[in-house]
C-alpha cells in the first residue's frame, strides 16, 4: 500500500529551489561556527604546548599565532566562539520549551548575529 | 504465553539509540561553557602578546590555568559530540564510523595536549 505512490508524491524542498530563511541559515552557522573552531582550537592547544616546551617552541608558534594568518584565524574563531555560544544560548532556550514561535526565533536570530559582531568588536578593543 | 513484556521486546530497535544522552551531554557541557568560554577569551587574550616569561608567569596563577584546562576538557568533550552529529549527518556506512572514531580520538588527543601544556606550565 506505502508503495502505490511512489515517483508521484510531492518532494520536500530541495536546496536548489529552496529560499534561505533566518532560521536556517543562523542554524547552519551554528554547525558551520562549531566544527571549525576546531582549527582556532588546535592553534592555540599549540601554542599553550610550545610554551610548556621551551622559548624556542614558543617563538615559533608565537610567530605564527602573531602573523596576519594568525591572525585571520584567531578573529574568525573570536567571532565563531561569540556566535556559537549565542546560538548555544538560543538552543538551551529552546529546549526548556520556550521561544520556540517565528517571531521569537526571529529575534534570537537577529540577537545572534548582531550579538556575535558587537561581542567580538568589544573583545578585541578589550584585548 | 509471552515471557517478554511488549517494552522490553521494542527496546533499542528505535533508530535514535543513545539519542538522549548525547542530547543531555551536549546541554551540560554548552552550559558549563557558557561560563568558561568568556573566562577562557579574557584571560587568552591578557596571555597572548606576551614575552615567553611572561606567559608561563601567566598561566603559572591559578585561575587562568583553571580557566583553561576546563575549557579544554569540556570544551573538547562538547566537540566530540558535535563533531559526531554532523559526521552522521553527512557521511553514512564504513566512513561514518572511521571518521567518528578519528574525529572522537582527535577531540580527547587535543584535550590532552592542553591540559598537559597548562599543566606542565603551571606546575
Amino acid at each position: 500500500m506505502a508503495d502505490v505512490n511512489r515517483g508521484n508524491r510531492p518532494l520536500s524542498p530541495h536546496l536548489q529551489v529552496y529560499r534561505p530563511q533566518l532560521t536556517s541559515v543562523t542554524s547552519i552557522f551554528v554547525r558551520i561556527t562549531g566544527n571549525g573552531l576546531i582549527v582556532g582550537a588546535l592553534m592555540v592547544v599549540w601554542w599553550l604546548l610550545a610554551a610548556a616546551t621551551g622559548p624556542e617552541h614558543f617563538a615559533t608558534a608565537d610567530a605564527v599565532l602573531r602573523s596576519w594568518f594568525g591572525d585571520i584565524v584567531l578573529f574568525l574563531s573570536l567571532w565563531a566562539l561569540w556566535y556559537h555560544s549565542l546560538g548555544g544560548i538560543r538552543h538551551l532556550i529552546w529546549d526548556s520549551g520556550r521561544g520556540l514561535d517565528l517571531k521569537s526565533s526571529y529575534t534570537m536570530g537577529y540577537i545572534m548575529i548582531g550579538g556575535s559582531v558587537l561581542l567580538t568588536i568589544f573583545t578585541v578593543l578589550v584585548i | 504465553m509471552r515471557i517478554l513484556t511488549a517494552r522490553k521486546r521494542a527496546e533499542g530497535l528505535g533508530a535514535a539509540k543513545s539519542g538522549t544522552e548525547h542530547h543531555w551531554s551536549m546541554i551540560v557541557s554548552s552550559a558549563a561553557l557558557i561560563g568558561l568560554i568568556p573566562a577562557f577569551v579574557f584571560t587568552f587574550g591578557q596571555a597572548l602578546g606576551g614575552t615567553h616569561e611572561e606567559v608561563i608567569a601567566y598561566y603559572q596563577r591559578p585561575f587562568p590555568a583553571i580557566v583553561a584546562i576546563l575549557t579544554f576538557l569540556v570544551g573538547f568533550i562538547h566537540f566530540r559530540g558535535g563533531v559526531q552529529t554532523m559526521i552522521e549527518d553527512y557521511v553514512h556506512g564504513t566512513r561514518q564510523k572511521v571518521l567518528i572514531v578519528l574525529a572522537i580520538c582527535l577531540a580527547y588527543a587535543a584535550a590532552a595536549t592542553g591540559i598537559f601544556a597548562v599543566a606542565k606550565i603551571a606546575l
